[in-house]
C-alpha cells in the first residue's frame, strides 16, 4: 500500500513531462501531419539551455531557463519548419526520416559542444525537500505541466490565433479559402510545440542528468501518448500522458524495469483494439 | 537536354492512339544481364580479390541487404514504414546464437550464465539445443510475432505514421527487455564467443568464405523470390493497397490480410538475416537491434531507392561500406555525414540512388 502511494509522484511527474513533450508533437502531427523525430533534440536543447544559464543565474537557473528554453527550442523548431519540413507536407513518413537525419546531426553537435558525458543542473534551494511523499521538484514539474495546459487551452479557445490554429487543424483547405494564412499558422504551431519541448527539457534537469541523448529516452513514449490520446487533442494528450506515466512507473515497480516497456506496449496495442484512433477523435465523414 | 524545352509539350503523343511500345529485347535483357553480372562479381570475383577481413565485412553488408530487401517490400511496395526490423533480426539472431551457445556448452551451461550465477538451464533455452528447432525458430519466431502484431494493428485500420511509431516502440521495448533479462539473454553484452557452426571452425578463413557464399546465394534467391512476388497478382494488390487502401477495400479485397502477410514476410527475412549475422560477425547484442540500427537500415533503403528491390540491396551495401570507412577515419563525423546525407537524399532524391541513375538514363535518351 505504501509502495503504491510512493510510486504516485514519480508516475505523475513522468506523465507531466510526457505531456509537455507530447503537446508539441500532437499539434504538429494533428495539424500538419508531420512526425518530428527531432522533437527529442528540442528537449535536449532546453535542458542544455538551463545548464548554460547556470553560470550566469546560479541556483535560480531553472526559473530563468524556462522562458529562454521555450524561445530557443521554439526558434529551432521554426527554423526546421521553414527550411525543411515545409517542403514535405503531405508526406508524413518522409518527414519522419528527414527529421531523424536532423536529430542525428543535432545529437552529434551537442556531443561536440558540451562533451559526451552527462552534466548536472543544480536545482534551486527552494525545491529541496517536500511535503510527505511529494518532493517539491516533482510538484514543480506537475505545476509546470498544469500551467502549460491551461495556457495552451486558453490560447486555443480564447485567442484569434488559437482559433485559426484549430480551423487549420480541422480542415486546412477550407481554412485557407476562408482567408487564413495557413503558412503563418503552421509557423506559430511549430514554434509553440517545439518551445514546449524546451520547457520539458528544463523540467527534466530537475529529476536527472543532462546528456546528448536525453531526448531519445522520452521521444518514443511521447509518440505513444499521441497515438493513444488522438491526434491534435488536448484532452486526449492530458489523459494519455497521465495514464502512460503512471502505467510506466507502476509496471516498473511491480515487474521490473525491463518488462515495464513491454507491458506498456502491450497495453497500447490492446487499447488500440477498442479505440484505433486514440481516445478522442475529431468526428469527420471523410475517409480516414 | 534538360527536357524543359517548351516545344516538348506539343510533341507528347496521344496515349489513346499510340499502341503501347513493346520494350526491345535489349531493354528486356538488361535486368537479367545486370543480375548475372552482379552474381558473378559477388560469387567469383569478390572471394578471389578480397582479403578475408574485407570479405567478412562484405558478408555483413549483404546480411543487412537481406533485411533491406524486406524493408523495400514492406515500405516501398506496401507503404508500411517498418521502424522495428531490428526486433525480427534480433529474434532470428538470438535463436541462432542460443543454438550455437548450447552446442558449445555440450550439455553444460553457456559461459555468460555461469558468470551471472544462473544454475540450471532456463526452460526457454532447452529446445534450442535441437538444431532443427533452432533453425525453424529463426523464421517462425519473427513471422509469428509479425502475424500477431499485424493482425491486431491492421484489422483496426491503424496505419501510416501510427504503425511506424508502434514498430519503433516495439524495438525500444525489445532492447530494454533484452538488457534487463541478463541471465536469460546475456544482457548488454548479448551472445558472443562462438567457435563453431555445424562442426566447422568459425575462425577458419574457409568457413568464413563458405558463409559468405551462402549469404550471397540466399540473398540472390530471396531477391528473385521477392521480385516474383512483387510482379504477381499479390504484388499488384499490395501496391494498390499502398496507393489507395480504401478503394481496394471497396473492390472487395481485404487490405489487412495483404498487409499482415507482407509484414510477416519482411519479418521472416529479417529473422533469416539475423541468423546469418551471428556466425558471420560473431556477436548478437541489443546495441545491434534497437531503434537506431533499425532506422539505419530504413535509411539505407531510402538512400538506395525504396521503390526498387535492387535499390535496397545497393543502399545496404553502400551505406554499410560508408559507415565502415567513415567510422574508421573519424567516429563523430559519420553521424554528421549520415544525417546530412539523409536530409539531402530525402529532399533532393526521394527515389534514392537508383532513382537518380534511372532518371539520368531517361534524360540521356
Amino acid at each position: 500500500m505504501e509502495a503504491i502511494v510512493n510510486q504516485l509522484p514519480i508516475g505523475l511527474s513522468i506523465g507531466a513531462v510526457l505531456l509537455l513533450i507530447a503537446l508539441g508533437l500532437t499539434f504538429t502531427f494533428g495539424q500538419m501531419g508531420v512526425i518530428n523525430m527531432a522533437h527529442g533534440e528540442f528537449i535536449m536543447a532546453g535542458a542544455y539551455t538551463a545548464y548554460l544559464l547556470q553560470g550566469w543565474a546560479g541556483g535560480q537557473a531553472v526559473l530563468v531557463a524556462l522562458p529562454v528554453a521555450f524561445a530557443v527550442a521554439g526558434l529551432m523548431g521554426l527554423i526546421l519548419e521553414r527550411t525543411a519540413i515545409r517542403h514535405f507536407y503531405g508526406r508524413p513518413l518522409d518527414t519522419l526520416l528527414l527529421t531523424w537525419g536532423v536529430s542525428l546531426v543535432l545529437q552529434q553537435l551537442a556531443r561536440d559542444l558540451f562533451g559526451a558525458p552527462n552534466v548536472q543542473v543544480q536545482a534551486p534551494g527552494w525545491l529541496q525537500g517536500g511535503i510527505g511523499i511529494m518532493p517539491y521538484n516533482r510538484m514543480f514539474i506537475l505545476a509546470l505541466a498544469i500551467g502549460s495546459v491551461v495556457a495552451i487551452w486558453a490560447y486555443m479557445n480564447r485567442s484569434g490565433q488559437g482559433r485559426r490554429m484549430q480551423a487549420v487543424m480541422q480542415n486546412r483547405r477550407l481554412a485557407a479559402t476562408s482567408g487564413i494564412d495557413t503558412g503563418r499558422v503552421d509557423m506559430r504551431t511549430f514554434f509553440i510545440g517545439s518551445g514546449l519541448a524546451g520547457v520539458a527539457g528544463v523540467a527534466l534537469t530537475l529529476i536527472g542528468p543532462v546528456g546528448p541523448a536525453l531526448g531519445t529516452y522520452y521521444i518514443v513514449d511521447a509518440f505513444l501518448v499521441v497515438v493513444a490520446g488522438g491526434l491534435g487533442q488536448l484532452r486526449g494528450a492530458v489523459i494519455a500522458a497521465a495514464a502512460l506515466g503512471l502505467l510506466n512507473s507502476y509496471a516498473e515497480f511491480w515487474s521490473d524495469a525491463s518488462l515495464a516497456k513491454v507491458i506498456v506496449f502491450g497495453v497500447i496495442v490492446a487499447f488500440l483494439q477498442f479505440r484505433p484512433q486514440g481516445l478522442f477523435v475529431v468526428r469527420s465523414r471523410a475517409l480516414t | 537536354m534538360s527536357g524543359t524545352d517548351m516545344s516538348v509539350v506539343t510533341e507528347v503523343p496521344d496515349p489513346v492512339r499510340m499502341p503501347p511500345e513493346r520494350p526491345s529485347w535489349r531493354t528486356r535483357l538488361r535486368g537479367p544481364a545486370v543480375f548475372a553480372a552482379v552474381a558473378v562479381l559477388a560469387l567469383v570475383v569478390a572471394p578471389l580479390l578480397l582479403e578475408p577481413f574485407r570479405l567478412g565485412l562484405l558478408a555483413k553488408y549483404l546480411v543487412y541487404a537481406i533485411v533491406a530487401l524486406g524493408i523495400a517490400l514492406a515500405w516501398g511496395q506496401g507503404g508500411m514504414l517498418v521502424l522495428g526490423q531490428g526486433v525480427f533480426f534480433g529474434l532470428g539472431g538470438y535463436a541462432m546464437g542460443m543454438y550455437l551457445k548450447l552446442t558449445e556448452a555440450q550439455g553444460g551451461l553457456p559461459d555468460f550464465m555461469v558468470w551471472s550465477g544462473v544454475e540450471t538451464l532456463p526452460a526457454l533455452w532447452t529446445p534450442f539445443a535441437n538444431p532443427f528447432f533452432a533453425l525453424a525458430m529463426v523464421v517462425v519466431g519473427p513471422v509469428a510475432l509479425a502475424l500477431v502484431l499485424g493482425t491486431l494493428v491492421f484489422r483496426q485500420r491503424v496505419r501510416g505514421a501510427y504503425f511506424a511509431i508502434l514498430t519503433q516502440a516495439l524495438a525500444a521495448a525489445f532492447v530494454i527487455l533484452l538488457i534487463g533479462q541478463q541471465g536469460l539473454t546475456g544482457g548488454t553484452n548479448g551472445l558472443t564467443n562462438f567457435f563453431e557452426l555445424f562442426g566447422q571452425d568459425l575462425a577458419l578463413d574457409s568457413t568464413q568464405r563458405g558463409l559468405y557464399l551462402a549469404v550471397v546465394v540466399v540473398l540472390g534467391l530471396l531477391y528473385l523470390g521477392t521480385r516474383q512476388l512483387v510482379n504477381s497478382r499479390f504484388g499488384r494488390l499490395l501496391v494498390a493497397v499502398r496507393d489507395g487502401e480504401d478503394r481496394v477495400r471497396f473492390l472487395g479485397y481485404d487490405p489487412a490480410t495483404v498487409k499482415t502477410v507482407t509484414f510477416a514476410i519482411s519479418a521472416g527475412m529479417a529473422g533469416l538475416a539475423g541468423a546469418f549475422f551471428v556466425p558471420v560477425v560473431g556477436i548478437i547484442s541489443p546495441a545491434l537491434l534497437g531503434v537506431v540500427p533499425s532506422l539505419e537500415l530504413v535509411v539505407a533503403v531510402a538512400v538506395g531507392g525504396r521503390y526498387a528491390l535492387a535499390g535496397a540491396v545497393l543502399g545496404a551495401v553502400v551505406m554499410g561500406y560508408a559507415k565502415t570507412i567513415f567510422s574508421e577515419q573519424f567516429a563523430g563525423g559519420w553521424l554528421y555525414l549520415q544525417g546530412a546525407l539523409f536530409i539531402l537524399v530525402m529532399t533532393l532524391a526521394p527515389k534514392g540512388l537508383l532513382g537518380l541513375l534511372r532518371r539520368r538514363k531517361e534524360v540521356a535518351r
